[in-house]
């Protein structure tokens, strides 16, 4: 091994020096070491991360961007064909379909990190409740989990939604049930994590010190088990879009005029499959490309950050 | 042996009952019943409402409509849809054999797929062809099945001037129409399955080719092929199974968009369709159906465990 002046070394002093760096440097420093290693490790990784960016940049932009109203009708160009005035051409209603799957952006996003970030966070105090408490409570959760995972993702949340009820603007009730099928796999995964550090001596000495139950579960396990949760809620932001695409496809899902690409799908998509087949076209790419870019970053994360960890 | 595999089978009766109670609860937790549903919106007056809720026994109070229920379970009588009034084996009975065979071409196709190039992504571990396998893999997980599902016919239509009959035919009536009917909802499905199998495939013989047995393996002069084949992928298959069964299991009541693309009639569907209309019997019956599927499934594959691994024995 060599060092980074070039003498050989052996692997103790390289060890050294990496702890030398370590504690000489700043959490910002590390910050911008961990990314600039990412991006030059895991090329696949990095692209994930700039479909992503790309995203997120179409969806915060979209009123810049959009060279249309997404909403405006145009009865004079109806299903137009790409063209330089409509990039992806328009729909039915003579809508500019290209201005309509930037503003999805936002529907997407505001789905897929609403249902992610509220699934994993109740995943995640389900479980470390679940590890730290155990016994009968550790008992009736898990087999509440156990009921739930034994259901496809997408029939929870058709269930969840006939429960809560859908219409224009009921937006809330789409992220609610993408959110339920979402916390018992994060609970399961992050529950096996937590067992191990509730074992730790630091957390018997905590208690001995006198501090609480909910102060220990949530400033001394909990962020022990942030790596797994992180990697969740990135895995699981892929799944929400997907299931908030299929869910508005179906026609349970986000409504009319909100722009989203699973409703873009649903109407005109179909039934003008050979007439204007960019329809259907644009916004499933759309859908694929912001799933895929999740799903190679957050596989990415995975391996940067723990390993063994192994998500299917 | 036998003591076990009889446990296990009695060990699935308390699982389904606790399903039961859940699901028999959670719905009717459910604002708005079916009777409700029904006349949402018109003027029909109270007590013709009031006496169908007495028809279907919905004016009962929820204790003794679930000791009812039990009581019929115990019979293995599922009652009937309180929507159409047929009986609920009648209203599975016409859509399973469709679910079951699109879940079993869909299995064949994805295993076809996803052994093969699981191993060669493992073994060529970080070159060009190892990347290119993944991004095939992450895109199988990223496209919508429903969405493949549009494109193959949209591209079967323009290229092939072709489109896959509408109507459901059965395999032992007319092989071809059956087969073109179910061939592309199978590979939209496929594809995704493949996607998940095939990564569990890669990463599970990752791990055991850096076991010590594989370099004994290798130092005694085998042949590669002999060394994955032989020694690597059938340790590493345990879990893969696992993974195909689970699932296959969630693909016969999992199916709903694509069935709606494909404008099929399978369990998907008519799970959705009771749970839209409140038929609190049918839902109960469905969900109780997909979870014994689900168990049973589970309770085979720890028996192909026990079949192909012989250090596995349970007792």
């Amino acid at each position: 091994m060599t060092s980074e002046r070039g003498a050989v070394t052996r692997d103790g002093d390289a060890e050294a020096l990496a702890r030398r760096r370590y504690l000489e440097s700043t959490p910002r420093k590390r910050f911008f070491r961990f990314w600039r290693e990412f991006i030059r490790r895991r090329p696949l990784g990095a692209f994930g991360l700039f479909l992503v960016i790309l995203m997120l940049l179409a969806a915060l932009l979209a009123d810049r961007i959009a060279p249309y109203d997404p909403t405006a009708l145009s009865f004079k160009d109806l299903l137009a064909p790409p063209s330089p005035e409509h990039l992806l051409g328009t729909d039915n209603f003579g809508r500019d379909v290209f201005s309509r799957v930037l503003y999805g952006a936002r529907t997407a996003l505001l789905v897929g990190f609403g249902a992610s970030v509220v699934g994993c966070t109740l995943g995640l105090v389900l479980g470390v409740i679940g590890a730290y408490v155990g016994g009968t409570w550790d008992q009736l959760i898990q087999r509440l989990m156990d009921v739930l995972l034994s259901f496809p993702l997408i029939v929870i949340a058709i269930a969840v939604v006939a429960a809560l009820g859908t219409g224009e603007g009921l937006i809330g009730n789409v992220i609610a049930a993408i959110t339920v099928p979402i916390i018992p796999r994060v609970s399961r995964v992050v529950r096996s994590s937590a067992l191990s550090v509730v074992q730790m001596p630091y957390i018997e000495a905590t208690r001995s010190v006198g501090t609480g139950a909910v102060r220990i579960m949530f400033r001394h396990v909990a962020p022990n088990v942030f790596a797994p949760y992180l990697i969740m809620m990135t895995a699981f932001l892929g799944q929400a879009i997907l299931l908030e695409a299929s869910l508005s496809f179906l026609g349970l899902g986000v409504f009319e005029p909100t722009p989203s690409w699973g409703l873009m799908l649903r109407g005109a998509g179909m039934q003008f499959l050979e007439r204007a087949p960019w329809l259907a076209i644009a916004p499933g790419i759309a859908i694929s490309l912001a799933v895929f870019g999740f799903n190679l970053f957050g596989d990415s994360l995975r391996d940067a950050l723990d390993p063994r960890l192994r998500t299917a | 042996m036998r003591r076990y595999v009889v446990g296990r089978l009695l060990l699935m009766i308390p699982t389904l009952v606790g399903v039961a109670v859940i699901t028999f609860v959670v719905m009717r937790a459910v604002p708005g019943d079916i009777v409700a549903l029904r006349y949402a919106g018109s003027s029909v007056p109270q007590d013709i409402i009031d006496q169908e809720r007495h028809i279907l026994g919905l004016d009962k109070p929820i204790w003794v409509q679930f000791i009812d229920w039990m009581a019929q379970l115990a019979r293995f009588d599922l009652g009937q849809s309180l929507w159409t009034g047929h009986s609920v084996i009648d209203e599975v009975q016409v859509r399973l054999p469709l679910s079951l065979e699109l879940a079993v071409i869909a299995t064949v196709l994805a295993v076809i797929i996803a052994l093969p190039l699981g191993i060669l992504a493992a073994v060529r571990q970080d070159t060009w062809v190892d990347y290119a396998i993944r991004i095939f893999s992450v895109g199988g997980l990223a496209m919508p099945s429903f969405w493949i599902g549009i494109m193959l016919v949209l591209g079967t239509i323009t290229f092939l001037d072709w489109a896959p009959p509408l109507v459901y035919t059965s395999f032992f009536e007319d092989p071809v129409a059956n087969l073109s009917q179910l061939v592309l909802p199978a590979i939209s499905v496929g594809y995704r399955y493949s996607a998940v199998s095939m990564r569990m495939t890669r990463s599970t013989l990752l791990e055991v080719l850096r076991e010590d047995y594989v370099r004994t393996a290798r130092a005694k002069g085998l042949r590669e092929t002999a060394v994955v084949v032989r020694h690597a992928l059938r340790n590493a298959l345990l879990p893969v199974i696992t993974v195909v069964s689970l699932e296959f299991a969630f693909l016969i009541g999992g199916l709903v968009v694509t069935e709606q693309v494909f404008n099929l009639n399978g369990i998907g569907k008519l799970l959705v369709d009771a749970v839209a209309h409140r038929d609190y019997t049918l839902i109960q019956a469905l969900v109780l159906l997909l979870s014994a599927v689900f168990v049973l499934v589970n309770f085979a594959v720890d028996m192909i465990y026990v079949a192909i691994d012989p250090r596995i024995r349970y007792s």
